[in-house]
């Protein structure tokens, strides 16, 4: 089942649909259920590979439902720790739980000031507000 | 630029059930009401309905309307009788597809076309500007309203009594005047209803009020992909021609009709390149218009719900058409491995 609308007030957001959750010196990320319920049923995930780098602003994987794919953007620079191997696997967790079980990969952030410029739920809600 | 859609006469119950509506060949059309997947499902296992009102309907009538049909048309209407419908072509002199569509025979000297709503003004114009005497050509479309009524449950739950495939007749339907076909576009059991514009709303409530599932055209489309039914504008077009598509069993070469010797010479020489159905070996889903390797490009691709992998069509040099071989999708920049398939890619049961 998909889950209902929300925007949990202890993440940080991102225009492009993304959200952060701040862990110390690392954090996780995903898409918001904005994003996820515009793409409907999530059918993949191309992640990127642990190791490799994602760039602020900048794709670093794809989201597809049956008809449509999307970038995901990064909301914050870091080497990715981990994916989400349940969201490959069974990609529609995304639409089931986007802010739990639905995270897409760990990065460890590579300047942690980038969180000042991230938006917080109130902001996040205008942007979705204007749309 | 900014263009008005047309709406069907079942807009506003799209928009009551909560459908995300889209724009589709100048429609304002429901992609999804409660979603793709369920409503796929829905027509598997059970029974979904579809507005298709979009879609055109074009009749033909008069003493020499068969003469002019089986001169347009690439299947022969004489195989057909009163009562009995066909699946065929309107080819150009190149051999290419002006559109695919549904003839129904409604008496000896009187046809109604089922054409795609994206060519409905094409075909129009292809068939007026060729009309001979004794033949009178008119878009009736705006008079219809089309409901696919499809799964291995829809004839029941309609109360329809069985019929055979490509048969129509008139039948009332809690109380509504309709034309049943047994036609449709999703490798199941069912039918289109065809009904006065004014009696769509009424027909559409007692579909739903049969306990069958409203779906959006993203199903539509991913059942019609599963079972390799071409899509016109993706698969076929204007450009490709019947053979290359596998269309021959719709093409009798034995008459004579618009591109018939084009069409001949690429069947007697063998085509160059085919239209295959493949399925996706790594986990990815390949998209229209992406390249395969040796020269192949995917027409359709999508995720199949029934099979749960990725699938699609394309074409590729006939040397790489044959079921097993392996292909090379450029997905968005990766390499991505898939197999050709028989077609269809999957087929019911019975």
């Amino acid at each position: 089942m998909a889950a209902v609308e929300s925007y949990p007030d202890d993440l940080r957001y991102h225009e492009a649909h993304d959200w952060a959750r701040i862990e110390g010196g690392e954090a996780v990320l995903g898409i918001t259920w904005f994003a996820a319920d515009s793409l409907g049923e999530l059918v993949h995930f191309e992640p990127p590979a642990a190791g490799s780098t994602v760039t602020k602003d900048e794709p670093y994987g794809e989201v597809e439902s049956v008809k449509a794919v999307s970038d995901v953007i990064a909301p914050l620079t870091g080497e990715v720790l981990e994916v989400n191997q349940k969201v490959v696997d069974a990609p529609e967790t995304v639409n089931e739980d986007p802010y739990g079980e639905g995270w897409l990969v760990r990065i460890r952030m590579a300047d942690a000031t980038e969180v000042d410029a991230l938006l917080d739920v109130a902001a996040y809600q205008s942007v979705l507000a204007s749309q | 630029m900014a263009q008005t859609l047309l709406q069907t006469p079942l807009h506003g119950r799209h928009v009551e059930l909560g459908a995300r509506m889209v724009p589709f060949a100048g429609w304002e059309m429901p992609v999804q009401y409660e979603g793709v997947i369920p409503e796929h499902r829905a027509v598997r296992s059970d029974a979904g309905v579809f507005d298709v009102s979009h879609m055109g309907e074009i009749e033909i009538e008069g003493p020499q309307a068969t003469a002019l049909l089986q001169g347009l048309l690439s299947n022969d209407l004489e195989k057909i009788a009163p009562g009995e419908a066909q699946y065929t072509l309107l080819t150009n002199e190149r051999g290419g597809i002006v559109d695919d569509l549904i003839v129904y025979r409604l008496g000896p000297c009187r046809y109604l076309l089922v054409v795609n709503a994206s060519n409905r003004d094409a075909d129009f114009r292809w068939l007026k500007e060729r009309e001979i005497r004794g033949s009178e050509v008119s878009d009736v479309s705006d008079e219809y309203a089309l409901l696919a009524v499809q799964g291995p449950h829809a004839i029941e739950k309609l109360g329809l009594a069985r019929a055979k495939a490509f048969t129509f007749a008139e039948q009332t339907i809690d109380g509504i005047e309709t034309m049943v076909g047994r036609t449709g576009y999703t490798g199941e059991d069912g039918c289109e209803v065809l009904c006065m514009a004014e009696d769509a709303v009424a027909l559409w409530d007692a579909v739903l009020a049969r306990g069958i599932v409203p779906c959006g055209l993203g199903a539509r489309d991913t059942l019609r992909l599963e079972v390799c039914y071409p899509l016109h504008g993706n698969d076929i077009g204007p450009d490709t021609d019947a053979i290359s598509a596998g269309l021959g069993w719709t093409c009798a070469l034995d008459k004579e009709f618009t591109g018939v010797d084009v069409l001949r010479r690429i069947k007697s020489a063998g085509p160059g390149r085919k239209l295959v159905a493949f399925v996706m070996e790594d986990r990815a889903i390949a998209r229209h218009g992406m390249p395969i390797d040796g020269g192949g490009e995917v027409t359709s691709g999508t995720h199949s719900p029934t099979l749960d992998v990725g699938i699609g069509m394309g074409y590729v040099p006939s040397a790489q058409a044959r079921a097993g071989t392996e292909l090379s999708i450029d997905v968005r920049g990766k390499s991505r491995r898939a197999r050709v398939v028989t077609k269809p890619i999957y087929k019911r049961e019975g």
